[in-house]
This record gives structure tokens, sequence and C-alpha cells, in this order.
């Protein structure tokens, strides 16, 4: 850091602690506060999502199509078969931007023989993408991805359509449950390059307040919850 | 940006002769607002929720050098950089620099208040540099040269008409002729002339909802989807945000996130919430190369400590504007810099000088009703009131007001004399005609009648008089 930069760095810290009327922390009150960050509280809990799995399921269903997503409930034989069949309904090309994951690889596209895929990350004229997600949160019906090898960050926003696969098993009550599972998966304090958390398409209320799909990311996203 | 808060009272008035946006302004009442309460009712944890949302801001602004540090050890040990900025002109230079340093021709920049605090486009304009506002309401105004009239919806004081007029103008030349109706083949052409925008940017600029200390990330809720165009494409992404945005963990983020959206628009959630952590990692098939976190004080340590600290926990929302009489009567530009309504005429004070906005705190009748729905429970009339107490401490409040107020003072320290008085203009009054129960004009009170009635004293003498009439004081337990 250059001389300037750290004068700024001291400048600002240490307006904040004679504001305060203390040094840096030290001693029991720096124990307490590190003690919160090492072990981090949860707030008050919403009791809408506390349910079963089956129910926690139906009601993420629900929350995201009332966030303007479509819902098919499938089986893994199915998945590909309803991305065509999906795509068909919605008049759209077969052909779509794939995230190149290992847990999308094991549904069985070679099935459809219209359905053209390309593995990769997300171009500024794909029309629709397919991505996995890391979980679904039922008390808004919110998906969330996380970004990596396996997961391009721009599959999620460049596309008109965005078709997410996520499976019932990775469906949990709170944004809580979903720290908790990045920690377990990335270890603490980590995170990957993005969390997205998505909940529904693309929108914005810029013009006289009234929502309108499709600002910048996809106008429409179609869930795919696989039961498997 | 160039304040006019000075010209409050002017700007007032032309806002309400402005009958575009008396019309926009219209659809606050049933928009936001009315969405607001609807979603507080479906969630019933929302008031405790609040609570927990108050608390976790005061607990990280009790400790913030704490956790701006933690902050900045994650931030670091991820290959990204923090960069301070004890002042908006630091924040302009060191942007500058940055994209300098990667050969910045454009920007997307992702709507940011703190962007329009210091002022970087024309900063960056200067130093010839392109930033290119991409959310749809900031774009709308960086095209009519406006700033934003509103912290979450900056176009809000725009009819769709006047946007489709913005958009024939600007965007004929690339080859949009047609006037548009519809609000969805609007936001469709803006999406259209943008998306080769963000392909081209070389770098991204956004603000912050959230800085995390415990993962060293940058937290952004957007609904179109804006910020994480300008956060994965662009080779360099900048973080701009102030220092009392940072929380201590996951967790905290959490409650703030189900109050922050359903405050501002009534959404159970907003549509993309994304965390940002360090840059590009190995592997990854996008992303920045580069990741740089502006951190800006801007005169916010000094307000920590005082009896104004309570300004520190607003997380933008927007919600207090949207319940505000005066600003639904006015809208923003007539606070005349960044931050209006009630929330702004706390902050432009403490951040230009209360001899500059003096006027602003000076704008609200004190209903409650912005404190009654601010998700961190911002004692906002009370902090307007501190701002006044200033002003009549600095003798910044004119003199006509001053004299009345010592009049007032006066009367009010003589029981007896103040009913005397009371008593006596009661009856005045009364000969200027109660019959009606309001007065289309009276002297002295012109500045009001001019605009609406006054209202007549009821018949029976003062309060004082009928209080005592009907047992008062006697009757108290």
């Amino acid at each position: 850091m250059s001389d300037t930069a750290n004068a700024a760095r001291a400048q600002v810290l240490d307006g904040i602690r004679r504001s305060l009327r203390r040094g840096p922390l030290a001693g029991p009150a720096r124990e307490a506060v590190e003690a919160r960050l090492a072990a981090p509280v949860r707030g008050p809990s919403v009791a809408r999502a506390r349910l079963p799995q089956p129910q926690k399921v139906a009601l993420f269903c629900q929350w995201a199509e009332t966030n303007n997503a479509t819902v098919a409930r499938v089986a893994p034989t199915e998945v590909a078969a309803e991305v065509s069949a999906y795509l068909a309904r919605n008049n759209l090309p077969a052909q779509a931007a794939m995230a190149p994951s290992p847990l999308l690889d094991r549904y069985d596209w070679a099935s459809q023989k219209m359905l053209a895929l390309r593995r990769g990350r997300g171009e500024g004229d794909d029309q629709v993408s397919i991505t996995g997600a890391f979980a679904g949160i039922a008390e808004t019906g919110t998906l969330v991805t996380v970004s990596g090898p396996d997961h391009p960050v721009s599959l999620n926003l460049l596309p008109d359509t965005h078709v997410v696969v996520v499976r019932e098993d990775d469906i949990v009550a709170g944004y809580e449950d979903v720290w908790a599972r990045l920690r377990e998966r990335y270890g603490k304090d980590v995170l990957p390059r993005t969390v997205n958390t998505i909940t529904g398409p693309s929108r914005t209320g810029d013009i006289e307040q009234a929502m309108e799909l499709g600002a910048h990311g996809p106008r429409r996203m179609h869930v795919l919850v696989v039961h498997e | 940006m160039q304040s006019t808060a000075r010209d409050f009272k002017h700007n007032a008035g032309a806002a309400l002769a402005d009958a575009n946006l008396q019309d926009s302004l219209a659809k606050l009442k049933v928009g936001f607002s009315e969405r607001r309460r609807q979603a507080a009712e479906r969630l019933p944890e929302f008031e405790a929720l609040r609570d927990a949302a108050r608390d976790i801001k005061n607990h990280a602004l009790a400790h913030l050098d704490f956790y701006l540090e933690e902050f900045e050890r994650k931030v670091t040990a991820l290959g990204g950089h923090v960069h301070w900025a004890p002042t908006a002109e630091d924040a302009r230079r060191i942007i500058t620099e940055l994209c300098r340093s990667v050969g910045a021709r454009t920007i997307a920049k992702s709507k940011s208040m703190i962007s329009e605090e210091i002022g970087i486009n024309a900063h960056l304009e200067a130093a010839g540099i392109a930033p290119i506002e991409t959310d749809l309401g900031e774009y709308i105004i960086q095209l009519r040269h406006e700033p934003p009239s509103h912290i979450i919806a900056p176009a809000v004081h725009l009819t769709k008409d006047q946007v489709a007029g913005t958009f024939v103008e600007h965007h004929g030349p690339l080859g949009f002729t047609r006037r548009l109706t519809e609000r969805q083949d609007l936001v469709a052409e803006a999406r259209h002339v943008l998306r080769q925008k963000f392909l081209d940017a070389d770098v991204g600029l956004t603000g912050a909802n959230f800085l995390v200390a415990e993962t060293g990330s940058s937290m952004l809720v957007t609904n179109e989807g804006n910020a994480d165009l300008s956060n994965t494409l662009p080779k360099m992404h900048i973080v701009l945000a102030s220092i009392e945005k940072v929380i201590p963990t996951l967790e905290d983020a959490a409650v703030l996130l189900r109050v922050l959206a359903r405050s501002a628009t009534g959404q159970e959630s907003s549509t993309y919430t994304t965390i940002n952590t360090g840059p590009r990692r190995t592997g990854d098939l996008d992303g920045p190369a580069h990741y740089h976190v502006v951190i800006l004080d801007n005169g916010r340590s000094s307000v920590l400590g005082t009896e104004m600290q309570d300004m520190l926990r607003c997380i933008r929302c927007g919600a207090c504007m949207n319940h505000c009489p005066v600003y639904g009567a006015i809208g923003g530009h007539a606070y005349g810099w960044v931050y209006p309504g009630p929330i702004g005429s706390v902050l432009t004070p403490q951040l230009i000088g209360v001899e500059e906005a003096s006027n602003l705190p000076n704008a609200s009748t004190f209903c409650g009703r912005c404190e009654s729905v601010c998700p961190v429970r911002i004692p906002l009339p009370g902090l307007m009131r501190h701002w006044r107490e200033r002003e009549f401490e600095r003798h910044l409040t004119p003199k006509g007001v001053r004299q009345g107020l010592a009049l007032w003072g006066f009367l009010a320290r003589r029981p007896k004399l103040y009913r005397r008085v009371t008593g006596w203009a009661n009856r005045v009054l009364a000969l200027f005609g109660r019959g009606e129960g309001r007065y289309a004009s009276l002297p002295l009170a012109a500045g009001w009648t001019r605009f609406r009635d006054f209202p007549a004293p009821p018949a029976g003498g003062t309060f004082h008089a009928q209080w005592a009439r009907h047992g008062g004081a006697r009757t108290r337990p």
C-alpha cells in the first residue's frame, strides 16, 4: 500500500475510533465481537417455511410461481423431455447453452434428438440457458446458484429464458440454511466468486412503479423440481 | 452534484405546479406504499425482524472499525483490493485511476446513490471515460441529464409518455424511431440498446447494499439483473460503498434482506440478491479478473457517537419517502440534492452542511409516518428536530420565524398572559366570521391562505376556557 493509501486508511479508521471515543478494540470487548463473528447468530426465524420436506417443496413451488416463474415437478428420467417440451410449448428454438455440470450430465439429454446443447458460458445472443441450482429457498421461492467451472454466472443473466433444474433434496427453508450448506461445501468464511439468489425472471418497476418482466436478465424462468 | 437545497421553497412551488410530476406522484400512494403494507401483513415476524435489523446495524456501528478491518482482511486474502476514501474527492481519484489502469473507455454502472453523492459521472467524463447507467430508471434520467428523484426509483417523477419521448430522441439515431406507448415495449427497447453496452464495457461499477465482514463479500440487491451483468461481464469490478454498509455475518444479512425488499417495493424478495467475493477464481468461465472495493467516509464517521448516529442505520429502502406527505406532494427534485424525502432531510445537512440544507429538516409536518415504516426504526422526526435546534442555535433560522418563536416563548412562559392573549385572539378571529368554519384570507397569514383555508377556532372560546368549563384539571387522576 502506498503512503497516501495508508494515510487514507488511518484517517478513516482513526476518525471512527475518535467518534466512538476509544482506541482499537482490545481485550474482552474484542473477544466478544470475534466470538459473534465466529459463531453467527440467526435472527427471528420465519415460521411459514418450517415445514416437513414435502410441504417445504410445495411452498417453494407456490412462491416461485407467485414470483412469475413456471414450475414443473418431474422424475430424473423426465428432465430432458420436459426441457424439450417446454421449449416447444413456448415456440422457442430447440437449442440451449447448458452449464458444464456433472449433475446436469446425469440426465438423458441424448434422448432428445432435436435438442442442440452447447456447454459453456453465456453469450449475448443466447436464447435459452439450462443450469442447475445449489439450493432452493422455500420461504420465497428463490433459487441459489454458485459460480464455478460447472456454473458460469453469465448463463443466469444473458439468455431470454433460463431453465433451472433443482433437486427436491436441495430445497431448504430460508437463507440461513443456504449459508450453512455453503460453509459445509466451501469452508467457514470462504465463498465462491458469486452466489446468486434469483427469485423469478428479471423485472423493473422503474416506469410508473408497474412491474414489467425482462429488464436485463431473463424474461422467463422455468424451474424443474426433480424428485430423486 | 450541485445542491439547490437553498432554493427548496422555490423548488417546491414549481413542483406543485408541474402537472406531469403530480400525475406521477399520485401513483406513489397506491404503488410502493400499499404493496409494502400487504407484504408486512403477510409476514407475522415482520416487526420482530425490524427490531433485529435495528439491533444488527447498531452493533455494527458500535464496532465499525473492527468490522471494516475484518472485511478488508478477507477481501485481500482472496485477491481483491480495498481502497479507503476519506472524502468524495479521494473516491473520485481512486476510481478514475483504477479505470485508467485497465485502459477503460466505457463503464457499465449499476445504480449507486453514493456515486451520485460523489458526482463520479461528470468526473469520469472529464477524464475521457464514458459511464453508462444500466438501471432502467438511472438510464432514463442519464439521457435526460436529470438527477434521480427517488433512491430506489430514480425516474419515478416521469410518466410513461415522457419516457417514450426521451427514447425517441435518443434511440432514434440507432434506428428506433417509433414512439412507444406500452411500458413493456419501452423496457424491451432499453434492454436491447443496453445489452451491447454491457458486452462492450471494460469496467463494472456498482454500489453495495451490504458489505459482509465474515466473508469479505459485497452484496447487491436488484430487480433488473443490471448489477449482475455489471459485475460479471467486464474485466474489472469496482464496488463503491460507504463505511456504514458493513455488517458482521451472512446471518445478519438474512435479517436485513427480509426487511429491505418488503419495505422498498413490497416484494417478498428482490429478484436478484448477489454476493460477490473477490475476483474470478481458477477454473471459472466468467467473472472479472480484478475486484476492488472503495470504502467512502465523506463525513459519516463524525456522526458516530453523536445524537445523530441513528441516521447511519439507513439501508436505503425508500419507504420513508414513499410514505411522506411532503415527498408525495413535491417529489424528490425539490429537495435539491442526492437524497430526498425524510432520510434526505436528515442526511443532507450532515453531508453538505446545515447552512446549505437548513430548509430540509423544516420540510416536515412531523406526522411520523416515516418513522413508523422505517425497517431499521430510525427516529426520523427526532433527527429532523435536532437539525432544527442546531439551525436555531447557529442563528440560521429566518428572522421572522425567530421573532415569532421568541414571542411565543415569551407568552408560553407566562400562563396568565398567554390565556389572556389567546382569548383575545379567539374573539378577534370570531369577528372575521366563524360562520363557515374557515377563512379564505386572513391578515398576516397570506402564506397559508393563498393555497388553503385557515380553520376557524370552534365556538366556545379557547381550549383552556373549554377545558376549565368541562371541569378539566379537577377530574385529573
